[in-house]
């Protein structure tokens, strides 16, 4: 029995009882759906095995919501327990549970998800290419960051969850302090879907320097693609810090090695440093897709070109630079000097300004347009001033001597998530629902859209501006309770109520793809916004060879010339296309990798060795394997090209 | 496929330009996770608690052979490239055969040097800076014998599909690959052994 003991949870409630059940079910009625339609052989040959860069891409979209979802439970039970004084909703154990998966979740497994999803559907149509520079490769990042995704949440029904928080300090991190397996999930999980999203940063790098469509100079890229550009680099930059620190946090705790311990000279700092030097550039790497979104959507129904395209590129090299040089800022209050403090608070405060160039450039796009108020403006419209505000206020934080009265209040909570919803959640919502009928060739419902819009901006306020005051206040960030004295009830009540709505508008957005995927008309032509960027050149949905003929380029607006200017985007005939083949050894790789995680939070070393030969035996497989890829015959293309334009 | 005769045989298509520039790329992050460890390592150095120093455990001879072995490697597998070039098939497989047993020569050498810290009482979990020893010592040793298997997996597919576009392309990166150890290994030799036994 002693062997299977180690895999119960440590703290079980109903909850987590109930959901074992939920699980279980989920699984059997997928399993029994799949065989019962017979559908097993189609998820494998056209979804599991894709080297397609746009079904890869709603792949990532679909896991991104997923995790949205479970992400946004732990986010409702944490401001249930918190939206009254004294309450026993949940014990102190509990809450910090769901406040640590709660933070990685969203962070790793849905923004990133999410950008990543968006990144992949759409920088290779912007930049006229047939589809990344490694097809499989991809494939494998996909499958390494859901392997990833799923060991984690794996953590909820066997063995325990994390609960050291996101940031997983150490020693409390420790197995001192940390005793149930939850940390070795962290590390494991994060570390596995970290891989994957490493080899994505490597594959957009070498997609967008080196297979842009003939005439697209650097500075001729639309500014979603550059933003991509420059979100990959920093993934390429920042990426291997978290690797080693991961590393060495697992060594810690499987090994007994002493990087992070407070005995034998280890030192528990390393891990603080180590964290934000990846972890800040990663909160931009977060925010900069956000941006490139933005500038797409404003343009297109501001209906005027994009203001400042120069600086709009300049600002985001300066922020790539300056996010590396400001990591300290998260721990102003833990033992640096004066001195280092103040150079980071500089450091810091100047990120503020590449910022606002870009705000002012939103605006004067903005100023004297013909605006027409659809979902995706709107959500770019509610991004400007809320994020400004979570922008201010990071100032704030920013300044070192201020932070101590700030610090891990919930003025900080208040801060990252004004700056992340309307950024990162917003932008995603608002891509989403811009670039839906590229995906699926219909558009999401209008009216339903808005009142999304209006539930989770609404909430967003509602949920996050009442945690300035309480912070104010001196009320503490993860703190799972508090007294009815301190006065804190009525600005947790708000907050509750705020996240109840946002809550309602996410069920909203998913009615909504219900509702449009049901009703909406499918006569909608390949442009339905009139707009400007190369990925509207191609039909809705994208046939899987991307373009018929590869576009010519003279612009960052090439669409838009070619519809206003008259220049010609498609010079010649059709020509054989060559395509990548499908492949299931990467899925085969990331499930070893998954089996090797688990073996590995239990500390099964036999398990743990063998699957280590299996990836290798992977590799060494697409070594030795001769894969030409297939090409496309002219026929088959002028087929599919008549039976496209036939549909509209 | 497009062939372009003007450059050597490893970037002729479009893909292997792809492979070669996507790898370089890769050696960027490989730098940033060296980059930390070295940090890592100069921070927790003085950090031995109650273990050995870096003087008291570092031997020269070991080290020297370690670093004779790859730099001699780095320079056959330079040679084997030149041979790819001129497309003399049997002294490309003869020096990449040579690097890899120059490789192999140098882990064993490794090997032994870790056996000693151990006897030594330098285990992984004997201080901070162990740990970190270990760890970059380790990770360069793990790419050493990754690469072992990649090269050997190379001379195969060379061997039995002699000099085309791809296995040219492959062979290539993997002298990159090489070379980059290399590299590391002077760092490691310069910043951890020298500056260690001063
Ligand atoms: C003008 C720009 C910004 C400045 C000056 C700024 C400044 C700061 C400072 C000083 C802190 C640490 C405060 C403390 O712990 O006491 C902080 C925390 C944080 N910021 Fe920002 N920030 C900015 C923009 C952003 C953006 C764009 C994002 C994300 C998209 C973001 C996400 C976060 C997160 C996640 C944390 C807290 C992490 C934690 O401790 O759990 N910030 N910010
Ligand atoms: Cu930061």
């Amino acid at each position: 029995m002693d062997f299977f003991d180690r895999f119960a949870i440590p703290h079980p409630s109903p909850v987590i009882y109930a959901s074992m059940v939920a699980i279980g079910l989920t699984v059997i009625a997928i399993v029994a759906g799949l065989t019962y339609f017979k559908k097993w052989g189609y998820l494998w040959r056209e979804w599991i095995t894709t080297v397609d860069h746009k079904r890869i891409g709603i792949m990532y979209l679909l896991s991104a919501l997923l995790m949205l979802f479970r992400g946004g439970v732990d986010a409702l039970m944490m401001r249930a327990q918190t939206a009254v004084p004294e309450n026993t909703l949940l014990d102190a154990q509990h809450y910090n549970e769901i406040f640590t998966t709660h933070g990685v979740v969203m962070i790793i497994f849905m923004a990133m998800a999410f950008i990543i999803a968006l990144m992949n559907f759409v920088v290779p149509l912007q930049i006229g290419a047939r589809d990344v520079a490694f097809p499989r490769l991809n494939n494998l990042s996909f499958w390494l960051y859901f392997m990833g995704a799923m060991l984690f949440n794996l953590s909820f029904v066997i063995g325990g969850s994390p609960s050291a928080g996101w940031t997983s300090y150490f020693p409390l991190a420790g197995n001192e302090f940390s005793e149930s397996v939850g940390t070795n999930y962290y590390m494991l999980a994060i570390q596995i879907s970290g891989i994957g999203t490493l080899m994505t940063g490597i594959n957009f790098i070498a997609t967008i320097l080196k297979m842009r469509a003939p005439g697209m100079k650097l500075m001729k890229m639309p500014m979603f693609t550059w933003s991509a550009l420059i979100t990959n680099l920093i993934i390429v930059f920042a990426f291997p810090v978290l690797t080693v620190a991961l590393a060495m946090g697992t060594m810690d705790r499987l090994f007994g090695s002493n990087f992070f311990t407070t005995t034998d000279g280890g030192m528990d700092m390393l891990w603080a440093n180590l964290f934000w030097v990846w972890g800040h550039p990663e909160v931009y790497i977060l925010i900069l897709p956000a941006f490139g979104i933005y500038s797409e959507i404003i343009p297109t129904f501001a209906r005027r070109n994009l203001y400042g395209y120069k600086s709009m590129v300049a600002s985001m090299v300066l922020i790539s630079l300056l996010s590396f040089f400001v990591w300290v800022h998260h721990f102003f209050t833990m033992g640096q000097g004066a001195l280092v403090n103040s150079i980071f608070s500089i450091s810091t405060m100047a990120i503020a300004v590449p910022t606002g160039i870009k705000i002012f450039n939103w605006l004067f796009t903005l100023w004297k347009g013909k605006i027409k108020f659809t979902v995706p403006m709107l959500y770019s419209l509610g991004f400007l001033p809320i994020f400004t505000i979570g922008g201010v206020t990071g100032v704030m934080l920013g300044m070192s001597a201020a932070d101590y009265q700030y610090h891990n209040t919930m003025f900080l909570v208040a801060h990252f998530h004004l700056v992340i919803i309307p950024g990162v959640v917003f932008a995603m919502i608002a891509g989403l629902t811009y670039w839906w009928p590229k995906m699926f060739g219909f558009m999401l419902n209008e009216r339903i859209g808005k009142w999304t819009f209006w539930f989770i901006a609404g909430g967003t306020c509602l949920a996050f501006f009442p945690m300035f005051i309480s912070g104010l206040d001196g009320q503490a960030r993860r703190m799972y309770t508090y007294s009815e004295a301190t006065g804190f009830g009525i600005w947790n009540m708000l907050s509750f109520i705020g996240a109840l709505g946002l809550a309602a508008g996410f069920v909203l957005l998913v009615y909504n793809i219900y509702y449009s995927t049901r009703y909406a008309s499918r006569d909608i032509g390949d442009d339905p916004w009139d707009a400007r960027s190369l990925e509207w050149a191609t039909h809705n949905p994208v046939p899987e060879y991307n373009f018929a003929i590869t576009p010519q380029v003279n612009s960052s607006e090439a669409f838009w010339d070619s519809k206003k200017n008259g220049h010609t985007l498609f010079k010649g005939d059709y020509k054989e296309i060559h395509m990548p083949n499908n492949s299931g050894v990467p899925f085969i790789m990331s499930i070893i990798f998954f089996v090797l995680g688990f073996a590995l939070v239990f500390s099964m070393w036999i398990v743990a060795i063998v699957s280590l030969i299996g990836i290798f035996a992977c590799l060494a497989h697409r070594s030795f394997e001769k894969d030409h890829g297939h090409h496309i015959s002219v026929e088959e293309i002028e087929k599919t090209e008549a039976e496209m334009r036939g549909a509209k | 496929m497009k062939m372009d005769n003007t450059m050597p045989l490893e970037y002729q298509t479009e893909q292997s330009r792809l492979n070669i520039f996507g790898f370089w790329v890769f050696l960027g992050a490989e730098i940033m996770l060296f980059g930390t460890l070295f940090a890592s390592f100069f921070t927790l150095e003085g950090r031995t608690g109650s273990g050995p120093t870096g003087a008291e455990i570092f031997e020269i001879t070991p080290v020297l052979v370690e670093t004779f072995l790859l730099l001699t490697s780095s320079f056959t597998i330079g040679l084997g490239v030149h041979a790819m070039r001129i497309a003399n098939k049997k002294a490309m497989i003869a020096f990449f055969s040579i690097t890899l047993i120059l490789g192999l020569g140098f882990l064993g050498f490794e090997i032994f040097e870790f056996i000693h810290y151990v006897h030594e009482g330098a285990g992984l979990q004997a201080s901070a800076f162990t740990s970190i020893l270990l760890t970059t010592l380790g990770t360069h040793g793990a790419h050493v014998t990754f690469g072992l298997f990649w090269g050997l997996f190379i001379i195969l597919q060379v061997k039995k599909r002699g000099l085309t576009p791809e296995t040219a392309n492959k062979s290539f990166i993997f002298s990159l690959y090489w070379h980059f150890l290399d590299v590391v290994w002077i760092f490691i030799f310069s910043f951890i052994y020298l500056k260690g036994m001063m």
